[in-house]
């Protein structure tokens, strides 16, 4: 019998062989960028030389036939080489500014949007969902598809005072991660447990010890071995489920999303900062979830119209006050928003410091 | 050709719109493949009832013991036949893509032809550990499509109680804030611990991600156990000429309500001439003002990293950032790079053995204290890695003299 073959265990390949050559050359010896419009950057090197760069939305699932087509533009028109951003925007890199029309236009015709650089929408975060993780609440793709058809202008335009990055997740581990707003699948109801199923699926002292609040006991359930909650300590956070499947914590009716604002990774001006909670209960309602759009849509506008220049969503918030904030995007505050997890105190107003 | 589509009302409803639809993508791919074809047919179920139907399982290929996501469906008849069966079994594998995700356009059209025979030809570029993701495989195919992968010069990235796929910037690339080369660091620090990688064995998921400036495009502090990130200590560069050439174009008040005021520690100040006063001393590199006057600023010459450790998101006891561990490092020399190599095997080592199983570094080091966690791993304390000294007086302090006489002691060698 022939000896199965082992993996090469290569790890990280070398960044070399998939450089565009101007970068190779240039490598660490950049000297400045600019943006001549929304969605093109120029970067000069101290060696003169200077790199277009077109960047692009994508579905971030693409099919191989979407992926031929953006490598066909790339070998037709910017030198055979692309790259992607964290929020799964293409970029094409050229040598020259005459390239770069010809290529926003091929884009365009094919229906990429061109933007999401400088003080746009970018592209949403996202993460799997319903097409393919385990524990999904909703949808990533179909979601973040529906939000940015409506979001498309803010995408192509830098109209915005600073950059804005949203992220989605399909449930409270939140893999779509801190966003300027964030939108997540919130549960507000304990799990539905079929006891049948949990002594045989479930290693029960693991999902005891996964809770956040200490609200899963062991119990004995029409004569199995099972799991208990206490519906009076459970926070509805979902961390069992994928540890215990037949704790589903899946509600079609009940599980729904919240939305929050702040939350951001730079260090420029203040320090990195995470998101905080300002709507909940606003409806799971595929196939375009218009409820969510209307929200964001909302915070948005407020942000747009009254932050200064450079302001990030939360150090706009944080600058008028989350009075005025829930007042000019007409949210309502309620008892929830008030912190009271552990370290929560910090995050009440500890002085005389009061909005009029 | 494969067999005829589902209806899929609600999915069509994603066909319309100006953004690029992923359901005209599977659509297309469903022409020739039953497999997509049935995802569909699943994820329109999904769209009706609001559930989702797949469940883990194990699945791997031959020598590692991660990286595949196993996807099997739940979605079954009374006699426990998959209502949609070409998609029964629908595996992710996670391959790691170059430092910064720059291709060639023969790689990813490989990446195709492989996807093509042996998956469902849906590839998700990135997931947000920084993986691709080739979405949509049989038990079968795995070893085969992933041996091609790997015969290309690509590997298996990270999944479960392992160190994961790490993500660094465009960095020294592309970008003239770029600190030090992040793509070699990114993958000194991976390629230093694949074995942890691909046969996981650690107490929970390990994250490396590397930024080339506090810019932080690749989400570091909030997003990984161990971020690097790109600084200088000398005074940043400024171009006093362009300096007055921004004030000329943009016009006095807006620098000092967008640069000068917007400065967090006060360390700007314009002056009658139309340039710039740095106090360098008080400056925090957060990059503000070199974001806004890019060609006038820039950072210094003696460039180095600051790494920070912890962070993670909400499971278990809530949402951490990493905090700081080193302030200061060079890494420009091979022996820079040893020794930031030295000090991440330390830090993972530490965690292997200390951390309880499914505990983040960033819980750990909140359950043992940072002043533990430095001890454990080798560093000395240092003022930046505090934003306040303690306020609480519960602490046995009978080692102070010996702690004193440390600091006292570094001080001097200084």
């Amino acid at each position: 019998m022939s000896q199965p073959r082992m993996p090469e265990e290569t790890g990280v390949p070398e960044i070399d062989p998939y450089l565009h050559p101007v970068m190779k050359k240039n490598y660490g010896d950049w000297k400045f960028h600019d943006r001549p419009r929304p969605g093109v950057l120029r970067h000069v090197a101290n060696s003169g030389d200077e790199l277009w760069t077109v960047r692009a939305g994508t579905p971030r699932q693409m099919d191989v036939t979407m992926i031929r087509e953006l490598m066909d533009i790339a070998d037709d028109l910017a030198e055979g080489y692309v790259r992607f951003t964290s929020r799964s925007n293409i970029e094409y890199m050229v040598s020259t500014e005459a390239q770069v029309k010809p290529l926003m236009d091929k884009l365009t015709e094919c229906g990429y949007p061109i933007g999401g650089t400088g003080n746009s929408v970018s592209m949403i975060a996202h993460t799997q969902g319903w097409l393919h993780c385990d524990i999904p609440g909703t949808d990533a793709s179909g979601a973040v598809k529906a939000l940015m058809d409506e979001l498309v202008h803010e995408f192509e335009h830098e109209e915005m005072p600073n950059r804005v990055k949203i992220t989605t997740s399909c449930c409270q581990i939140n893999c779509g991660g801190q966003g300027d707003i964030a939108i997540n699948i919130q549960h507000v109801k304990p799990p539905k447990i079929n006891h049948d199923l949990v002594a045989n699926v479930c290693e029960r002292p693991t999902v005891v010890a996964r809770c956040p609040v200490a609200a899963i006991r062991p119990a004995m359930v029409n004569g199995k071995p099972s799991l208990e909650v206490d519906e009076r300590k459970c926070v509805c956070c979902g961390a069992c489920f994928p540890p215990c499947p037949p704790m589903q914590i899946n509600d079609p009716e009940h599980s729904n999303f919240a939305i929050w604002v702040g939350g951001k990774n730079s260090n420029a001006r203040s320090k990195p900062t995470f998101h905080k909670l300002v709507a909940s209960n606003v409806p799971n309602n595929p196939p375009r979830w218009p409820e969510v759009g209307d929200v964001v849509k909302r915070i948005l506008a407020a942000y747009k119209e009254d932050a200064k220049d450079y302001e990030r969503i939360g150090e706009w918030a944080e600058r008028i006050g989350w009075g005025s904030f829930f007042e000019k995007t007409d949210l309502p505050f309620t008892k929830y928003h008030i912190d009271n997890w552990r370290g929560g105190r910090a995050n009440l107003n500890a002085s005389s410091h009061v909005r009029f | 050709m494969a067999k005829p589509l589902h209806d899929t009302p609600m999915l069509d409803q994603l066909e319309t719109g100006p953004w690029p639809s992923f359901v005209t993508g599977l659509k297309r791919l469903a022409k020739d493949k039953d497999m997509v074809v049935d995802l569909l047919g699943q994820l329109e179920t999904s769209y009706e009832t609001k559930l989702g139907y797949w469940k883990g399982g194990t699945v791997g290929v031959i020598g590692y013991g991660g990286g595949v996501i196993p996807r099997f469906t739940e979605l079954k008849d009374d006699n426990n036949n998959p209502l949609f069966p070409a998609c029964a079994e629908f595996h992710t594998i996670r391959i790691i893509p170059p430092p910064g995700m720059h291709y060639d356009t023969a790689t990813m059209r490989k990446f195709c032809d492989i996807w093509e025979e042996h998956g469902a030809g849906l590839i998700a570029l990135h997931g947000q550990t920084g993986d691709i993701m080739m979405q949509g495989c049989t038990t079968e195919k795995v070893q085969v499509a992933f041996d091609e992968f790997n015969e290309m010069g690509f590997d298996m990235g990270g999944a479960g109680p392992a160190v994961r796929t790490g993500m660094s910037c465009v960095g020294a690339a592309r970008c003239e804030m770029s600190c030090f080369d992040e793509a070699r660091t990114m993958r000194m620090l991976v390629n230093n611990v694949l074995d942890d990688m691909h046969r996981p064995a650690l107490p929970y998921k390990f994250k490396y991600k590397v930024s080339g400036c506090a810019n932080d495009c690749v989400n570091s502090i909030q997003r990984s156990d161990f971020a690097v990130l790109g600084t200088w200590r000398d005074d940043m560069k400024v171009d006093q000429a362009e300096v007055k050439a921004y004030v000329g174009e943009k016009g006095r008040k807006y620098v000092v309500d967008n640069v000068i005021t917007r400065c967090p520690t006060k360390a700007l100040s314009l002056n009658d001439d139309d340039t710039l006063d740095v106090d360098n001393k008080n400056c925090v590199r957060c990059m503000h003002c070199l974001n806004v006057m890019n060609k006038a600023l820039s950072p210094g010459d003696d460039k180095g990293i600051t790494i920070l450790c912890g962070g993670k998101r909400t499971l278990k006891i809530g949402d951490l950032m990493g905090t700081v561990i080193v302030p200061f490092m060079k890494l420009e020399t091979d022996d820079d790079f040893e020794a930031l190599e030295e000090l991440a095997t330390e830090v993972i080592d530490f965690f292997a053995e200390n951390a309880l199983e499914h505990e983040r570094t960033g819980e750990m080091i909140e359950r043992i204290g940072l002043a533990g966690f430095l001890e454990g791993v080798g560093l000395e304390v240092d003022p930046n890695m505090i934003s306040n000294p303690r306020s609480n007086s519960y602490i046995r302090m009978d080692g102070w003299d010996e702690e004193a006489a440390k600091w006292n002691e570094r001080k001097a060698a200084d």
